[in-house]
């Protein structure tokens, strides 16, 4: 009779507990689907009057009520690639020194803890830095190339977001690269083959795809950043002109316009948050898919 | 483990509560502000004086005149700060009526960087094509010929203007529509402009006197005390008289030697006044007239009330010492009577 | 053949040469910013830095001390609403492996993770400045608590799965039921690791800036109430940075330091705590 009693005690309290994991879980879930729906609702005025034709206007002009994100569309684009493309052989660098040629020792360990910190510097004091560092430098460079000499603007922007991304891309792609099959590696070695040509027959063509997911996050990244871009980018509303031209990135226009938006202008830049949202989202769940499918390929091959 | 956390949630709720039952009283002896940087570091002086002498602590951010006037619409801020009064379209956005009352007036002066630090003479004309981008390098003739006997380097100009809606850019702007054509078809008036491509764009007047502190051969609009406190150089321009005048405290104050309207609404930029600077204007701080909204407390009305009454009156002190040029006695007046006309459930707050 | 070999090695010692120097090159800007960092911070800060409160625009002397208690108000408000939850959310992942719901749930927390932080800010302003009609500590909490979460969620669920299954076996073997079996046995051997994931997200909010700017709005003043607007370390930083005043450039130095000092203390202890915890399995 007591045994019984406490058995249901036990089933209550089982059920309550399980049902709390679930909630909590359900709620992650929901958090997610709250934050696209607040985004879509708040937005839907700016989409409504604006619609696709959004992403191919050219003015932003508060006056005449004219709202196009093609300038901004554009400023994230070039910032975020030119920093992948200054970034890529410094990362694969990285990438290929810890995971082939020091895989440990003291020479590894100080460069891999290096990266950490390096990846854990605040965004902020990134553009404190650049502002005092990077924006001299771009002067001087600028007035060699005969460019007015601004300082700020997509070039310094993106000489920032480069060295921020770095850690990303070389922490997942020295992953990969450990994860290639050491005995595909030997038969390499055993034919004669030096360090050289197995890292660039078997290694690289081996771990390309995961590579590859590293500098899609690192993508990722360089999108959404938002501090140390509003401070180096120059904050024009126009098409940029060049590379050393200002400019806007979507994250840094939200981040200087937001405060006083009112009306159409805040659900612009809503529907602006709305697809930094979005891609952010594509890229990161693309970049995940392909390093769980290599995970998942080398851990088979292991067994 | 469970029970831990279970109590672990307790504490965590218990301290929220007291929290939120001490901080609440406390909380209408704060006040909560945000808007234009023009007058900022006179805020920022006074209510620093305010809290010491009445424990009061009034936090005022600096996030532009445009977006102190919609965060004080959207109820988020106890009263904002604007150096350009509110458009028909923003105060039939406000709802409710909408107060305004002068606080200072200042000059947005034309600040660049050079070697040397040379003092520029400017005219209506110049300054307008540095800003429309006609003028591009400082070596141009038109730029030799209002300064004659100047060396000026050979350095391309980056022109630097505000990113954030601000009334800065409003009085700047209201003055090139009133004296060039040209400015006015192509530009026009307003807290945000479309501007020329390729300027640079910072927030709030400290980002522009930092960036052209920072780059050689920079130019931007600040207003004046951002100018004097970083020592930066500021031209003089030419008035309406035809007389060339450099911005001080007097020869604002010359500009604002006119009748001010009830609701204090007044544009004192190209003035006629023989000795007047002519880019000034007042500075306003905006609030509600009707102060029972949103759950607010009478005492914390009361608090706003008598805030604003004291930086009229006795702040005014605080106004000359930062290089603004203080209220004459009729703007005080008028204020005054503003801040008299506040209501709480109808009534007015101060007796 | 001969040649042929040694242009082979050439080849080789080449790749090397650059991978090591392309390595290295990249160390170049952290070196930079410490130094920079160092050079300009440390000698700002003294006690007048740490305990004073910022003076008035114009004026000289002040300190950061309501931007470190802000900074600290912050985390403690973010680790109170996203710890439970992701740890309740983290152990439901490791315990269901499978499934669909889990499977959304772990795509939910990638997509959270990859948020740009300025997309969270414009949530929390929507979701809590606006109705509760003021900017408030509270809102930047919930802002960085969404930033947290994702990390919580993962190194929990990554923790619990590696701690070995005849653990588990043997307590409900015994006849312990499963919550207890959960809450008893498999939490305390995985807290460090647990511990060791909050520790990481803490480092990771506590530099962030853009979630702020809407949300916990900034103050001259010291403030404890969670309903009113705060200081943080990061936006004072950004506020000096973009002054014109050098006397503020170098407290923004100074600042940087004590948070540089801060997110790397977090970190280590994050590591610290890890390494122990690997000892005792």
């Amino acid at each position: 009779m007591k045994m019984g009693k406490q058995q249901t005690g036990t089933d209550r309290s089982e059920r309550r507990f399980t049902k709390t994991l679930m909630v909590s879980a359900v709620l992650i879930a929901c958090l997610l689907f709250a934050i696209a729906l607040t985004l879509l609702i708040e937005s839907i005025p700016a989409i409504k009057t604006f619609g696709l034709g959004f992403f191919i206007g050219k003015t932003w002009n508060a006056a005449s009520e004219k709202f196009g994100a093609l300038p901004f569309l554009v400023g994230t684009l070039l910032t975020s690639f030119l920093a992948l493309l200054i970034s890529i052989p410094f990362s694969i660098a990285i990438s290929i020194f810890l995971g082939e040629y020091f895989k440990e020792g003291a020479l590894s360990t100080f460069l891999r803890s290096s990266v950490e910190v390096l990846a854990g510097i605040p965004s902020v004091i990134y553009g404190l830095w650049g502002l005092f560092l990077l924006m001299p430098l771009a002067r001087a460079i600028e007035i060699r190339l005969g460019v007015p000499p601004h300082g700020v603007g997509i070039f310094t922007s993106s000489l920032i977001l480069a060295i921020m991304v770095i850690p990303f891309s070389a922490s997942i792609g020295r992953e990969v690269i450990t994860l290639v099959p050491s005995d595909l590696k030997e038969a390499a070695y055993s034919l004669g083959a030096t360090r050289f040509e197995v890292l660039k027959n078997i290694v690289i063509p081996y771990a390309r795809s995961g590579i590859i997911a590293g500098i899609l996050l690192a993508l990722g990244r360089a999108i959404g950043e938002t501090m140390a871009v509003t401070m180096l980018i120059g904050n024009s509303n126009f098409l940029p002109t060049g590379i050393f031209s200002p400019a806007n990135t979507m994250a840094s226009v939200i981040a200087n316009e937001f405060a006083e938006a009112t009306g159409i202008v805040s659900s612009s830049l809503i529907y602006i948050a709305l697809v930094l949202f979005l891609v952010t989202m594509l890229v990161n769940i693309i970049g995940n898919y392909i390093i769980q499918k290599i995970s998942i390929e080398a851990s088979k091959e292991v067994t | 483990m469970f029970k831990l956390f279970k109590s672990l949630c307790i504490v965590a709720l218990i301290t929220f509560a007291l929290f939120a039952g001490t901080e609440l009283r406390a909380a209408d002896q704060e006040l909560l502000g945000a808007g234009a940087t023009f007058p900022q570091p006179l805020y920022s002086k006074m209510f620093d004086a305010y809290n010491q002498q009445y424990k009061v602590k009034i936090n005022y951010q600096g996030i532009g005149s445009g977006g102190g006037i919609n965060q004080l619409t959207k109820k988020t801020v106890d009263f904002g700060g604007t150096d350009a009064f509110m458009t028909e379209k923003e105060l039939k956005a406000a709802g409710e009526e909408v107060l305004h009352i002068p606080t200072c007036l200042g000059a947005v002066v034309v600040t660049y960087n050079l070697p040397g630090n040379p003092k520029l003479n400017f005219t209506s004309e110049l300054i307008a094509d540095i800003f429309l981008g006609k003028i591009t390098k400082w070596t141009d003739p038109k730029i030799a010929a209002a300064n004659p006997g100047i060396k000026l380097p050979d350095l391309p100009i980056s022109v630097v203007h505000r990113a954030d809606g601000s009334g800065t850019t409003y009085i700047f702007s209201e003055y090139l529509t009133k004296v060039s054509p040209e400015w006015k078809e192509k530009i026009g008036t307003g807290k945000s402009l479309n501007w020329p491509a390729g300027q640079i764009g910072q927030k709030g007047n400290p980002g522009v006197a930092g960036y052209v502190k920072q780059t050689p051969g920079a130019a931007g609009y600040v207003e004046l005390l951002y100018a004097l406190q970083n020592k930066m150089p500021y031209g003089n321009v030419k008035n309406k008289a035809g007389k060339i005048i450099e911005p001080t405290i007097k020869a604002v104050s010359a500009s604002a030697n006119v009748s001010i309207p009830d609701d204090t609404n007044v544009s004192l930029t190209d003035s006629a006044a023989a000795n007047g600077y002519p880019i000034c204007s007042f500075t306003w701080l905006i609030f509600y007239k009707e102060q029972n909204y949103g759950g607010r407390s009478l005492e914390r009305a009361e608090t706003l009330a008598k805030m604003l009454f004291w930086v009229v009156n006795d702040g005014q002190k605080y106004v000359e010492p930062l290089q603004y040029a203080p209220l004459s006695k009729e703007a005080v007046a008028k204020a005054v009577k503003i801040i008299r006309s506040m209501t709480y459930n109808g009534k007015p707050i101060l007796k | 053949m001969e040649d042929h070999v040694r242009m082979r090695l050439i080849k080789n010692h080449i790749f090397k040469g650059t991978v090591v120097l392309f390595a290295f090159i990249s160390l170049l800007p952290l070196l930079l910013i410490l130094y920079y960092i160092t050079k300009n911070g440390i000698s700002v800060i003294n006690w007048d830095f740490l305990m004073n409160l910022p003076r008035p625009i114009g004026e000289t002397g002040g300190g950061v001390f309501n931007a470190i208690i802000g900074t600290i108000i912050l985390i403690a408000l973010s680790c109170v609403f996203s710890i439970p939850f992701g740890i309740a959310a983290g152990i439901y992942l490791a315990e269901n492996s499978v499934g669909k719901l889990g499977n959304l749930v772990r795509l939910c927390v990638i997509v959270l993770q990859g948020t740009p932080s300025i997309v969270i800010g414009i949530i929390a302003y929507l979701w809590v400045v606006a109705p509760l009609h003021t900017f408030s500590a509270l809102s930047g909490g919930v802002a960085l608590s969404i930033m947290m979460l994702p990390v919580i969620v993962k190194t929990t669920e990554e923790t619990l799965k590696l701690i070995p299954y005849h653990l588990k076996e043997a307590s409900l073997a015994l006849g312990v039921p499963y919550y207890k079996t959960i809450l008893k046995v498999i939490l305390p051997s995985g807290l460090s690791g647990i511990l060791t994931g909050i520790l990481l997200s803490v480092a990771r909010i506590t530099g962030e800036t853009a979630p702020l700017l809407f949300t916990a709005f900034g103050s001259q003043f010291m403030n404890w109430n969670i309903f009113k607007p705060i200081d943080s370390l990061p936006y004072r930083i950004f506020y000096y940075a973009m002054s014109p005043y050098p006397e503020w450039h170098t407290f923004a130095w100074g600042a940087s330091f004590i948070l540089v000092v801060l997110t790397l203390a977090f970190n280590l202890i994050a590591r610290g705590v890890s390494i122990k915890w690997k000892i005792q399995f």
